[in-house]
């Protein structure tokens, strides 16, 4: 059903100009901007920004944060998407309601949330409290790595999902099914039969779950407080960019160029995974 | 006897009581439970209090602010994202995997990141800020660049939502139309936007969420000022949160408002979902 080559009309080419446009000036320009501010004052301010103390410090905790919670994403999101399309009960349009809560609320209110539970005057302190003495630790659920997880967590929850949901909805559950009546058991049938299915859509829900994860910035901002110790990228780029001095700006921007970076690299894989899908189908 | 031959189905694939606590387990321990704290919090006020709270003039412009130019970033984006999203399924021309790709920047560029840079551009020395100077608007530290940003994080939501509609929806329908006789407008006024309006709304309402909570990528452009009624919502809430100035209160009280609003925008999502698809089951 190839279409024929067709003369553009004057009104296509208008349309194809102004949407270039606007995805040049809204899209492109911002990547541009980045790059050059990052690189403006030279290689050698450009290096030093990117390893500084604070820096390194701040991608470890933004890597452990984004590893634990595509770790948490995937397992949920396998969870969720089974028992969503695989069977009928009773609550299901409700559930898939509000697994998708994350997506529409403002991330500030995760952060305050969480400070709400486990913070000073929240409710779960003594709980964690309780914790600590009996296993002789002194783990702190907000202000501290732990938290910046947890906050992390919450934005990313329902990524993986959201991406399997439909495409588990499409393969039905017929295949599934003729696989138990012949007598496999529960994960051999995820594994041989499910999974070759949903592989490109899982790998997609990922990447999308780790892209939000490397850039969350309100949810942890609210619950991350201390610099060089459990600030991620985005907060060390905040302050570095609230610091205000044109070196500092400059920093700011060169730190910036590595989550640029990352964001394109994801959005390369994500075509490709894209691309693979749509052919093997 | 139907009932019954359903429930024998779902016992033939294994795994619903494990993956229901699973899921159950893991929603209520990261999601559902740390809000319901909100719920507490603001449930401990008395109704006085949260009425005090929640209409102090900062805190009704603070809104006022967020609601209008995630309103107006919104409505720009659907007409954006319905001339890219067209463009994009119906012609071919150079570039066009490259902008199919880059759509979804928004979604992968770190909101604080996307906020500096607009904020440089948009400022009275950067790029585009210098030109839009040229016409008298300023952009960075107002309303203006606050929406502006608000496009930028909201476009995707409009494009993604009505790129597959698009893709089903047959040009026979267009040419039917144009045999019979109908112009362009009213080719597309009567018989393209009713199809797409489903996927359009979705995508208003998604980017409108969006944008009514949105904090990273505003907060650098808009400035913040509370006499040029520039702060957002979120802003208010992170104020309150922030050593040196903690009010809980406060900022429950605000967040618990924030809340009721995503849920009646996931809801309305949600049932014009429900509509679209009872609409074509028929």
């Amino acid at each position: 059903m190839k279409k024929q080559k067709e003369r553009k009309t004057i009104q296509q080419w208008l349309l194809i100009g102004i949407s270039m446009l606007f995805f040049v000036v809204m899209l492109v320009f911002p990547l541009i901007e980045v790059l050059y501010r990052s690189l403006k004052e030279g290689f050698e301010i450009y290096i030093n920004a990117i390893t500084a103390q604070n820096t390194l410090s701040a991608l470890r905790v933004t890597l452990i944060a984004a590893v634990v919670a595509v770790a948490v994403s995937t397992f949920f999101g396998l969870c969720a998407s089974w028992l969503l399309t695989k069977f009928e009960f009773r609550g299901k349009q409700a559930l898939s309601t509000l697994i998708d809560i994350p997506f529409s609320i403002s991330p500030v209110i995760a952060g305050l949330a969480y400070i709400m539970t486990f913070g000073r005057m929240g409710w779960a302190l003594p709980f964690v409290e309780w914790v600590n003495d009996l296993f002789g630790t002194d783990i702190s659920l907000v202000f501290s790595v732990p938290g910046v997880v947890l906050a992390t967590i919450f934005v990313t929850l329902p990524f993986v999902s959201r991406e399997l949901i439909p495409v588990m909805q499409a393969q039905g559950t017929a295949e599934e099914e003729a696989a138990a009546m012949m007598g496999a058991k529960g994960f051999t049938i995820f594994r041989r039969v499910t999974f070759p299915h949903i592989r490109w859509g899982l790998l997609y829900g990922i990447i999308l779950c780790a892209a939000r994860a490397f850039g969350e910035f309100g949810a942890v901002y609210a619950v991350s407080k201390a610099r060089g110790k459990t600030f991620t990228l985005p907060l060390e780029i905040d302050a570095l960019y609230m610091a205000g001095s044109a070196d500092s700006i400059t920093q700011a921007f060169a730190v910036s160029s590595l989550l640029v970076l990352l964001a394109v690299v994801l959005l390369i894989l994500k075509q490709l995974v894209e691309y693979r899908g749509k052919r093997e189908q | 006897m139907s009932t019954k031959r359903r429930k024998r189905r779902k016992r033939v694939l294994p795994g619903y009581g494990l993956t229901l606590g699973i899921t159950v387990a893991m929603l209520s321990m990261f999601i559902l439970i740390p809000l319901a704290s909100v719920l507490v919090y603001s449930f401990g006020m008395s109704w006085a209090e949260f009425w005090e709270l929640i209409t102090r003039p900062n805190v009704v412009q603070a809104f006022a602010t967020s609601i209008g130019c995630a309103f107006v970033a919104a409505l720009v984006n659907c007409i954006f994202g319905l001339l890219l999203a067209w463009v994009l399924v119906r012609y071919e021309f150079p570039g066009k995997r490259l902008m199919d790709g880059m759509i979804e920047l928004p979604f992968a560029l770190p909101t604080a990141v996307a906020g500096i840079t607009l904020s440089r551009m948009y400022s009275d020395q950067g790029v585009l800020g210098r030109f839009l100077e040229n016409f008298g608007i300023q952009a960075s530290y107002t309303r203006v660049g606050l929406t502006i940003a608000l496009v930028f994080v909201g476009i995707p939501f409009v494009v993604r939502a009505l790129q597959p509609v698009l893709t089903k929806l047959p040009d026979t329908f267009e040419e039917a139309s144009t045999m019979l006789g109908a112009g362009r407008f009213y080719t597309f006024r009567r018989v393209l936007l009713p199809e797409l309006m489903p996927a359009l709304l979705t995508g208003f309402g998604l980017a409108l969420a969006r944008g009514i909570g949105e904090y990273g990528s505003v907060i650098y452009i808009s400035g913040n000022s509370e006499k040029e009624g520039t702060q957002v919502v979120s802003y208010l809430i992170m104020q309150k949160l922030n050593s040196g100035s903690v009010d809980y209160e406060g900022a429950a009280a605000i967040a618990l408002v924030l809340l009721l609003l995503s849920f009646l925008l996931l809801l309305f999502v949600n049932l014009v979902q429900i509509a679209a698809g009872k609409r074509t089951q028929q």
